[in-house]
């Protein structure tokens, strides 16, 4: 494989404001298991160029709200979502929409790292490879090697390409993975704890990450971490047995919640 | 469950005292022992058969050959002195033959005596004396030692297999055949080579005749339709099943069918093969092709299981990870499902074909039980396999058929092992090792 050489500075864009257009805006969604309702009622817009933190005790809803971000719950049988999901005005849950294509635009990081097992340049190159997104060889090298970067990987697997994925650390797959979603250059991407199994200085290289690269996307990320969403979010949303509690600028839920509930949660006394 | 209260309890801690250690211990060895022993247990009972199976059989790959100064009397063969083929084909090589064996015993002149002194060659001794002398005609007239097979009886006789401690009236040689070849052999005239019958004929009523290559050729041909139908089939419908198919009352009832005929009896599958093959759609009988339809029913759900199974146990984590990417469900299962199966659909698959090899009863029922002679050509031809030719020497009479049995079952398992031997190279091949 030729060494990858050509590098591209990530464009830095100054923080979007709070007038920011909405990117995602869910209206009444309800999702059930079965019988069994996991998610409540739920109104929440996303704002583009933005982190969003979702946060809120275990089993409250988080990872499903984001999975019907991108249809993931398509995949779980007896998974139903009713409601309205927009992205960029457009409902997801139409029944003309093309999964792949909104999967295309919506890219995933799971909470356990999964690369697949393949080489680490496949890894990233997959997603490409399959939208058609390169020309050629060259091409292909152009954006693994990007993607690679801007993830922070590059320096650590350069001489490593043609290794197997599976066989970095867990915080390198970590990395890896967020590699392959930005690979597709999706407008939004979903993080499910992306850090919950990562050592502090991991932790702190994708929180760095996370703030260079929402320049360019639009970022929802889970997190049981009250000073990661406090760092790295410019909006929270705080979860609460399927209900959104109440969504606000980070700064303010922080300092000044409105709902006894998520003053609870912050503070510690119940989660 | 019962009722878990959480009320305050004294501390407890574990117990690691030596006799516990002890114990454990002893339990851990008691258990090495019993895994040896069943280890040695199956080892021993294989061996035992292979080793039976090889003492039998080792001998149907060599056979006896008496060398003898033969006359190819222009008198007998070509009298005209034409040297026409048509008339050298047609000539009395059976005299040639039993001239040769008076020459060298002049004493025996009475005709039972001659006849008996005949019965030493083997059967197709005129047919091989008629070909040297077609291929080369110039023979004719000369004197050439050619080393003649013996026949059954006598090679039983030299190989060990029939006693001379019992009586005469017990055995197919009398005394009188015992000494001549007894003077043979100090003549050193008796020698040993490779039996090229066994590997290059088809069956024959005669020990010394049959071969094995029919049956191989048969079992090839039957194996490879069973490979082409099943295989494909099998993992279409595994995948299908797996990842496309909904979860409902149909695909429930199928899957419990699938279960069902994985354990139906073989024969089944040949009365179904006989009504529906031959009888419906008028297949010719005893035809690989009709064997390989029947072998691939019943290989089907085997694979199908195995497919299933190995398709199950990739981890739902990748199928995340490439949907999350946008992969279609047909690319997920194309270019990471069924990849990371595949070692286990070729261990199944490995399994059911072997399975199929050994397969004798459903092939009783569509006719390939029949005493063929020709090695077949074709899919169509008439044809037997190597479990049904074990069967039907097996059945045979003759003393000289009994390591013809064993030699039949050392290639069947031969083949098992090289078919296996492919189907774990190309695992190895496709085996990711991360
Ligand atoms: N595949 C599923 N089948 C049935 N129930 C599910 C499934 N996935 C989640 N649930 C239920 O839905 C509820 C919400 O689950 P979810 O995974 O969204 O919680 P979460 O907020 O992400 O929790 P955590 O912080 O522990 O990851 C839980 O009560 C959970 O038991
Ligand atoms: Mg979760």
């Amino acid at each position: 494989m030729a060494a990858i050489e050509t590098l591209v500075p990530p464009a830095k864009v100054a923080a979007a404001g709070a007038g920011s257009p909405v990117t995602v805006e869910a209206r009444d969604v309800n999702v059930y298991y079965g019988e069994k309702q996991a998610l409540k009622q739920v109104d929440l817009d996303v704002r583009r160029h933005e982190v969003t933190a979702l946060i809120g005790p275990s089993g409250c809803g988080k990872s499903t709200f984001l999975r019907c971000i991108n249809r993931m719950n398509d995949v779980i049988e007896g998974c139903r979502v009713t409601g309205r999901i927009s992205l960029d005005g457009e409902d997801i849950y139409d029944s003309d929409l093309d999964v792949v294509a909104l999967r295309a635009r919506v890219g995933m990081v799971f909470q356990k790292p999964n690369p697949f097992p393949k080489s680490v340049y496949d890894n990233v190159a997959y997603g490409p490879r399959i939208h058609g997104m390169a020309a050629n060889r060259g091409e292909l090298d152009e954006i693994v090697a990007n993607s690679l970067e801007r993830a922070g990987l590059l320096k650590e697997v350069r001489d490593r390409l043609n290794d197997p994925g599976t066989g970095l650390s867990g915080g390198q797959q970590q990395r890896l993975c967020i590699a392959r979603a930005i690979a597709v250059n999706p407008e939004v991407i979903l993080m499910d704890e992306p850090c919950s199994a990562l050592d502090p200085i991991a932790t702190a290289r994708i929180e760095e990450l996370i703030d260079e690269i929402r320049a360019n996307y639009t970022i929802v990320i889970v997190t049981h971490s009250m000073q990661q969403a406090a760092r790295v979010s410019q909006r929270t949303a705080f979860f609460h047995l399927g209900e959104l509690v109440e969504a606000g600028d980070t700064p303010e839920i922080f300092t000044s919640p409105r709902d006894r509930r998520t003053h609870g949660y912050i503070t510690g006394r119940f989660g | 469950m019962t009722d878990l209260a959480v009320r305050p309890m004294a501390l407890r801690r574990p117990d690691l005292s030596a006799t516990r250690l002890r114990r454990r211990y002893a339990a851990e060895r008691r258990f090495r022992f019993y895994g040896i022993l069943a280890v040695a247990v199956a080892a021993g009972m294989l061996g035992l058969l292979l080793g039976s199976i090889l003492y039998k059989g080792y001998s149907a790959f060599y056979r006896t050959e008496i060398a003898l100064p033969v006359n190819f009397d222009p008198a007998v063969i070509d009298p005209a002195g034409t040297r026409d083929p048509a008339v050298i084909a047609a000539a009395d090589y059976a005299k040639i033959a039993r001239d040769s064996l008076n020459a060298r015993f002049p004493d025996v002149s009475s005709r039972a005596d001659r006849r008996a002194l005949s019965q030493l060659l083997a059967a197709g001794t005129d047919l091989r004396l008629r070909a040297i002398a077609m291929k080369n005609p110039a023979i004719i007239g000369t004197t050439a030692t050619v080393e003649l097979a013996a026949s059954d009886d006598v090679d039983m006789l030299m190989k060990g297999r029939i006693s001379r401690a019992v009586g005469e009236a017990d055995r197919t040689l009398t005394d009188k055949q015992l000494a001549w070849m007894d003077e043979l052999e100090a003549d050193g005239l008796v020698a040993y080579s490779l039996n090229t019958t066994f590997f290059t004929a088809g069956d024959s009523r005669e020990p010394e005749e049959a071969g094995v290559l029919g049956a191989f050729i048969g079992s090839i041909l039957t194996m490879l339709v069973t490979l082409a139908l099943a295989f494909p089939l099998a993992v279409a419908t595994a995948v299908y099943l797996e990842e496309f198919a909904p979860k409902n009352r149909w695909t429930d009832l199928i899957e419990v069918n699938i279960n069902n005929l994985a354990a139906v009896p073989s024969i089944v599958f040949g009365l179904l093969g006989l009504a529906i093959f031959l009888g419906f759609f008028g297949l010719p009988r005893s035809a690989p092709v009709v064997g390989g339809l029947v072998l691939a029913l019943m290989t089907l759900p085997t694979i199908i299981i195995a497919t299933r199974a190995s398709l199950k146990a990739v981890p739902p984590s990748i199928r995340e990870a490439a949907y999350g990417v946008g992969a279609s469900s047909l690319q997920v299962v194309t270019h990471h499902v069924v990849p990371l199966a595949l070692p286990g659909i070729l261990t199944g698959t490995i399994i059911g074909m072997a399975r199929a090899l050994g397969e004798t009863a459903p092939l009783l029922m569509i006719g390939m039980v029949a005493f063929i002679v020709d090695v077949p050509k074709g899919f169509t031809d008439a044809a037997t396999v190597l479990p049904v030719q074990v069967y039907l020497w097996a059945d045979s009479p003759e003393r000289g058929f009994v390591e013809k049995t064993s030699g039949a079952i050392i290639v069947l398992l031969v083949t098992l092992i090289l078919m296996n031997g492919i189907a774990v190279f190309l695992r190895r091949r496709f085996e990711r090792r991360w």
